[in-house]
């Protein structure tokens, strides 16, 4: 019997859907437009589509594999559940304190106002309770009192629950005991507790992760449900993962339950398609480079692995939660760019025109310039562009919009649309900087893989600006998500906190510990009937200086601990240590978090080859275009890219249409499309 | 004896040729700095082991020019004052260190902040400096955390570090360090927190250095000169559109010195001169025979001045050193702000922070549409130290929060930072690390000014400890108010209150040390709110009635801004109707400023308020007087000429000055 994989991305614009046969591991692509009112319409076209393709029959298909940004759209748009949160007696205002952070430089808070807590004060009460920072019990919960305050609850309409309690992280039983109550006076909510969610220090952070994780989980339970009834129509069973942030697959009830680990899925599927398809091409070291309409997202990837994160940040909410360490800055096409009068520098973002209206170039009542702008009218961008297929570009609007730039910079049009671009391409390379030379590595041994709607147009000139070289740019990038989404790996972590002094701690119990947590992490795998023999462990120790706040999180294997013990690792965290900050201590190391990370076996699938072709992009040519690079006009042949063979050499300054995005090479360089349809770009030597 | 610069480059002597830098590469030189400001920050906090760097995140950078002119930062550039004082040679690899005031015209302003300077080099020619200080949390002396309430000379305030070179040549000085660390009580902090500060130094002298090689020297240097010519511009301009020649006034007060005294008045004078703009601080105070003094560098005033000015104009601008000429600070040499050594300085937060609402309160008088209110703007702290059940010493060290103004935009934030980077310890962490247990965190209800844009609420914490220990406090703001402005009413004082096992209640005053705790007593620590915005009047009552709601705003408090809810909290309309005309009445017309009270009202009302005797007026030092235009007056940067000082004050021998009134 045939047997299928399906990755799933459902993007703004296009859904991607990526159908693996499981046995041969080859793979058919389908492109059909999104469709946001009801996104699973969208998604059940593509399924029709990529099997009528690939001759499959949609009930063969085993497993779902989707990235979702259904999460971090309701954080975004705020259209997330009604929060009840209930804490100790003297935190109700927890969230509202926050850490007492004001954004911005000396005299920012004028500027400032805060937005509203994710679960609002009003439907915030106190329970008299108290755990003490060794997990004692202080004060018994009083339940008389709890179950008051849990009624009191019951006029605001809350649609869910958070419990987090001070030092819950030592001791949940209290959490434990109020979801009983809970259970009773508020039924049928759903409930979260911290010491569950995240059971490690720091009551803020530990509080918004699981209020956050409340916040989410109607609206996440929904789309799950609403996902797998629409599959089931077409399908027998279908098992449905859904990409956590951390590049893992979660079940469907994982997501479900602790969707707060969902909040980068989306990000996260294309590091993860980044990583396999570069992979392909033969590169492990890379630095991913997503540039979209409003922000553009680099991650670091090393030996085939993206680097974590133990935080994730939506919007200016904060959370614990571990996710593929994508550094956003709010630079992308739809970055505004202006000259305030008094200073006269040009400064381009943090606003952006969005989607709606968009650049001056969409015609939608857009007036004022933008990066995509300023690439149209330097054409870098082809006039003749149809984004997303349709879309008519207008230079002249374009053209306008940047003059009032070059009006107030004295510069021509064309100069200032450069200026725009050289500005927006440094704020990216210093989040390209931030993730490479500040963390003690050298980009000049990493690859560039630039993706997302503008990546491709900006990548050949930040790789000459960090030395990373080649740019691979992959083809078309919502393809590239369904990738990641489908060839990731079942993943589950548990975590405790320890904060102990190595001097405090034998390697034996620290052993046991792991054990435990790996025992924990495993059950999630074995209720997928992922066998033992398939699941792989391996585990991480945050670990700092005693007296430090930030932590470094150290990979480690079991039989690493057993043969190096605590010294070694002690050794390890003094070199990382030196590595990131120029300096060791000799002060006493300190173990505050162990965490264990399961993980199933990966998919094989076989990569897309594109034809083989005689060197000569010619046959793809589609005309000419003058492009401005160096302060002059330039002719740049204007390639298509469905019609690049395998082994074509591009010579700079050129450009490469697809459907859903364009590549600018640059002058004095080269593309290479390598067996796999992958454009390599070097400098010409 | 001026420092000697070592260059070992024979043209470095040879200014580099000032070449014309396209618009372009001089914005991406601006952000380049930036970064690498952000940078130096970054990493100190990641790394550093004491808690008021690492969470609360008192230390600050700065990236200047080969000549000291600050580029990038948020205090005075250190090195002018720093290479006149130092005798000796500054060479390739040399870092400096310093915690004396005195000894870099207050770019820092207490010896608790360590300041390390360093030289940047390219091709063996000086480019450029980076320096950050940051708050070591003890450094010796006679209390714990080394910031006594009742210090007389700086000399009680711990160890104090005369400019040093610490590194030689890229080599550390051990002994020298052994020395210093040797006089602090948790001397591994120190050095933890030392070599934070030097690899973020080294840092930023990197990222100095890649610029000056990816724009060539020559582009790198003159870009520097045109960032300062662009600030100066830019400020010029907005000093003509936004300030007048018409001289402005205003006063503020420190409530007390912790010895008895206050309150201590802080007075400036605002005018324009052509295209220069006058701060005249002619009328404060002379300096306190206690610790409330504040040498205040006139280059960081001058930074707040500009950062202040321009954050409505340009935020993303880098402010540098550039526009300095164009504001001349005028302060009298013996005076609260310009104290002689040895005066004791320990207790500066208050006076640095009034600094602000003097500020605020004299910019906003010409521009009443960008007008703050007086808010929650010192840093008071608490220190709690003593013995635990291991007998290790412990010393916990917290700062407070409050509430920040109400302002143009909207309501001040509840139990937030005025300062930036600011954040509060854990307590989860602190409960996990000392023996004590934080019984509540929350803000206190009424305690912001209402306003149409109502002040944040001031803080409440409660600790139980569980060691014996000692407690010192250092806040203000106890008898006088934080303003409010434009109708908008004052926020609430600051409380200290212990609550002994045996039932007993003390009242602590706001500045003290030596408090002896046992197990089980507990402090309410409780601070000040932020003065309300606009009439309180004209909120909506639907936003009064969501404070009450969420417990920021009691029903009682609700009626200050003439709403009347009833029972379930909706609004009764008619009564507050009635009651919004009735107070509208009473009230009159709007003032620009609301203090509350006039300083003898004040005074006259504070022991039946406070529970406090009212401070009895100062009496200041006969020395000052005798030295006054006998010290040594060191020029400062841009050529400006030294204030002269004079002052309408009289002194013969220890005069109580006359009765405080308030404007």
């Amino acid at each position: 019997m045939m047997s299928y994989r399906l990755g799933v991305d459902v993007g703004g614009t296009f859904t991607d859907c990526l159908l693996i046969d499981e046995e041969r591991g080859s793979a058919v692509t389908a492109k059909v437009l999104s469709t946001p009112a009801d996104p699973s319409v969208g998604v059940l076209d593509g399924i029709t589509l990529v099997c009528e393709r690939a001759g499959a029959n949609a009930r063969d298909i085993a497993h779902v594999l989707h990235g979702t940004t259904v999460a971090t759209n309701a954080i975004l748009t705020g259209s997330g559940a009604r929060v009840g949160l209930v804490t100790t007696q003297g935190y109700r205002q927890v969230l509202q304190i926050a850490r007492s952070f004001v954004p911005g430089a000396l005299s920012g808070w004028v500027l400032y106002n805060k937005s509203e807590p994710l679960a609002a004060l009003e439907c915030t009460v106190e329970v008299s309770e108290r755990i003490s920072a060794t997990g004692e019990i202080v004060d018994p919960l009083d339940e008389v009192q709890a179950r008051q305050a849990l009624r009191s609850l019951r006029a605001r309409q809350i649609e869910s629950l958070t419990i987090s309690l001070i030092n819950a992280y030592a001791n949940g039983t209290h959490e434990q005991r109020l979801r009983i109550l809970a259970a009773e006076e508020l039924p049928g909510l759903p409930v979260s507790l911290s010491s569950e969610v995240i059971p490690e220090m720091q009551e803020y952070e530990r509080t918004i992760t699981t209020v956050a994780n409340s916040y989410v989980r109607p609206v996440v339970e929904t789309y799950v449900r609403n996902i797998k009834t629409e599959l089931a129509k077409t399908m027998r069973e279908p098992k449905l993962h859904i990409l956590r942030s951390d590049g893992g697959l979660a079940s469907a009830q994982a997501a479900g339950h602790y969707p707060v680990n969902l909040l980068m899925s989306g990000p996260a599927g294309g590091v993860s398609g980044a990583i396999w398809v570069a992979g392909q091409a033969g590169y492990q070291n890379l630095l991913t480079f997503d540039m979209g309409g409003t922000s553009t997202d680099v991650a670091l990837v090393q030996d085939g692995k993206a680097q974590l994160r133990r935080e994730t940040t939506v919007g200016d909410v904060t959370v614990r939660a571990s996710s593929v360490d994508v550094r956003s800055v709010g630079a992308g096409g739809g970055s505004i760019a202006h000259v305030p009068e008094l200073t006269a520098a040009l400064r381009v973002g943090p606003h952006s025109a969005g989607a709606d209206p968009g650049p001056a170039c969409y015609g939608q009542g857009g007036h004022e310039p933008t990066v995509t702008d300023a690439n149209l009218v330097l054409g870098y961008l082809p006039a003749a562009t149809r984004l997303g297929g349709e879309m008519v570009l207008d230079l002249a609007a374009a053209e306008q919009a940047v003059g009032t730039v070059a009006r107030g910079m004295g510069m021509s049009v064309k100069q200032a649309a450069a200026g725009i671009i050289d500005i927006v391409n440094e704020k990216m390379f210093s989040a390209l900087r931030l993730i490479s030379v500040q963390q003690g590595i050298d980009p000049r041994d990493y690859a560039l893989t630039a993706f997302g709607g503008a990546g491709p147009l900006h990548a050949n000139a930040l790789a000459r600006l960090l030395g990373a070289w080649p740019v691979i740019i992959p083809r078309g990038p919502g393809v590239l998500c369904a990738y990641g989404d489908a060839t990731t790996r079942l993943r589950n972590e548990t975590s405790r906190t320890l904060l102990r002094p190595f001097s405090q701690l034998e390697t034996a119990d620290v052993i046991t510990v792991c054990d435990e947590l790996a025992q924990a992490a495993a059950r999630a795998l074995d209720a997928e009937n992922v066998p033992r023999a398939d699941q792989t462990t391996s585990f991480e120790v945050d670990v700092r200086y005693h007296g430090q706040g930030t932590l470094l999180t150290l990979e480690l294997g079991r039989q690493e601990l057993r043969h190096g013990g605590l010294v070694g690792v002690g050794e390890r965290f003094d070199r990382l240590h030196e590595q990131l900050y120029t300096f060791a201590l000799d002060s006493g190391r300190e173990l505050v978090n162990i965490r264990a990370v399961v993980q199933g076996t990966a998919t094989t699938v076989t990569p897309y080859r594109a034809d083989p072709g005689d060197g000569n992009p010619a046959r793809a040519a589609m005309g000419e275009q003058p492009v401005f690079l160096n302060n002059t006009d330039r002719p740049a042949v204007v390639y298509d890219r469905a019609r690049l063979c395998a082994q074509d050499v591009i010579r700079g300054p050129a450009i490469v249409m697809e459907m859903d995005s364009t590549s600018l090479i640059l002058s004095d360089h080269i593309g290479r499309v390598d067996a796999y349809g992958n454009i390599l770009i070097t400098p010409d030597a | 004896m001026p420092a000697t610069i070592i260059e070992t480059n024979p043209q470095a002597h040879t200014p580099l040729p000032r070449v014309p830098v396209d618009p372009i590469t001089l914005d991406l030189i601006e952000n380049g700095l930036v970064a690498a400001r952000e940078q130096m920050d970054a990493l100190l906090f990641r790394t550093a082991m004491s808690p008021i760097i690492r969470d609360q995140r008192d230390g600050f950078p700065v990236i200047t020019s080969r000549d000291g002119k600050l580029l990038a930062g948020q205090f005075g550039s250190p090195v002018h004052g720093f290479t006149e004082r130092y005798d000796g040679t500054i060479e390739e690899g040399d870092i400096f260190l310093t915690s004396d005031p005195y000894e870099c015209d207050g770019a820092i302003s207490h010896a608790n902040d360590w300041l390390v300077c360093m030289p940047v080099f390219k091709n063996g020619r000086l480019i450029n400096w980076s320096a950050m200080f940051g708050h070591m949390a003890d450094i010796g002396g006679k209390v714990p955390g080394s910031i006594p309430t009742d210090s007389e000379q700086i000399f009680e305030e711990g160890i104090c570090i005369p400019p040093v070179k610490i590194f030689s040549k890229g080599v550390l000085q051990e002994e020298i360090l052994r020395v210093i660390l040797h006089n602090c009580r948790i001397p591994e902090w120190n050095r933890g927190d030392f070599h934070s500060i030097v690899a973020a130094c080294r840092m930023a002298a990197s990222r100095c250095v890649e610029m000056a090689e990816r724009f060539g020297e020559a582009v790198y240097v003159s870009a520097l000169h045109d960032l300062l010519d662009r600030n100066r511009r830019a400020m010029q301009k907005l000093i003509s559109e936004t300030i007048t020649e018409e001289k402005r006034y205003f006063e503020d007060y420190i409530c007390d010195d912790g010895m008895g005294m206050g309150p201590y008045k802080i007075a400036c004078s605002l005018w324009r001169e052509g295209e220069r703009i006058v701060f005249d601080f002619n009328d404060t105070d002379p300096q306190s025979v206690g610790a409330i003094n504040f040498l205040l560098s006139e280059q960081m005033f001058r930074m707040f001045c500009g950062q202040f000015m321009i954050n409505f104009f340009d935020p993303q601008i880098l402010l540098n050193d550039g526009f300095f000429d164009l504001v001349d600070v005028r302060i009298p040499e013996g005076c609260l702000l310009k104290p002689l050594k040895p005066a004791a300085l320990s207790s500066r937060t208050h006076a640095l922070a009034r600094i602000f609402d003097v500020l605020s309160g004299l910019l906003g008088q010409s521009n009443p549409d960008y007008m703050c209110a007086a808010g929650f703007s010192d840093s008071p702290h608490l220190m709690y130290s003593g013995y635990d059940q291991d007998g290790d010493w412990f010393l916990l060290f917290q700062i407070g929060f409050g509430g920040i103004p109400g302002k143009p935009g909207g309501d001040g934030p509840d139990g937030h930072s005025l300062w930036p980077k600011f954040m509060n310890v854990p307590n989860e962490f602190i409960e996990s690390y000392f023996p004590v247990r934080i019984e509540c965190y929350e803000t206190i209800p009424d305690s912001g000014g209402p306003g149409l844009h109502r002040g944040g609420n001031a803080m409440n914490v409660g600790y139980r400890f569980l060691a014996p220990g000692v407690l010192s406090i250092h806040d203000d703001r106890w008898l006088t108010y934080p303003w409010g402005v434009r109708g908008g009413l004052p926020g609430g004082r600051s409380t200290k209150i212990i609550e002994r096992t045996d039932g007993r209640r003390e009242l602590l005053p706001s500045k003290c040390d030596r408090v002896r705790v046992e197990v089980g007593d507990k402090l309410l620590f409780k601070t000040w709110g932020g003065g309300g915005w606009g009439n309180p009047l004209e909120r909506p009552a639907h936003k009064v009635a969501a404070d009450v709601d969420r417990g920021l705003v009691t029903r009682e408090g609700a009626k200050r801004y003439g709403v009347v809810l009833r029972d379930d909290l909706s609004v009764d309309e008619p009564a507050t109707t009635a009651l919004r005309v009735e107070l509208a009445r009473q009230r009159g017309p709007a003032q620009l400023f609301d203090f509350g009270s006039s300083i003898t009202e004040l005074k006259a009302r504070c022991k039946q308020e406070t529970g406090f005797d009212p401070p009895q007026p100062p009496t200041f030092a006969a020395w000052v007087r005798a030295r006054q235009g006998k010290t040594q007056v060191v020029s400062h940067a841009n050529g400006r000429q030294p204030v002269s000082a004079s002052t309408e004050t009289e002194y013969t021998g220890e005069i109580p000055l006359s009765e405080l009134r308030a404007k």
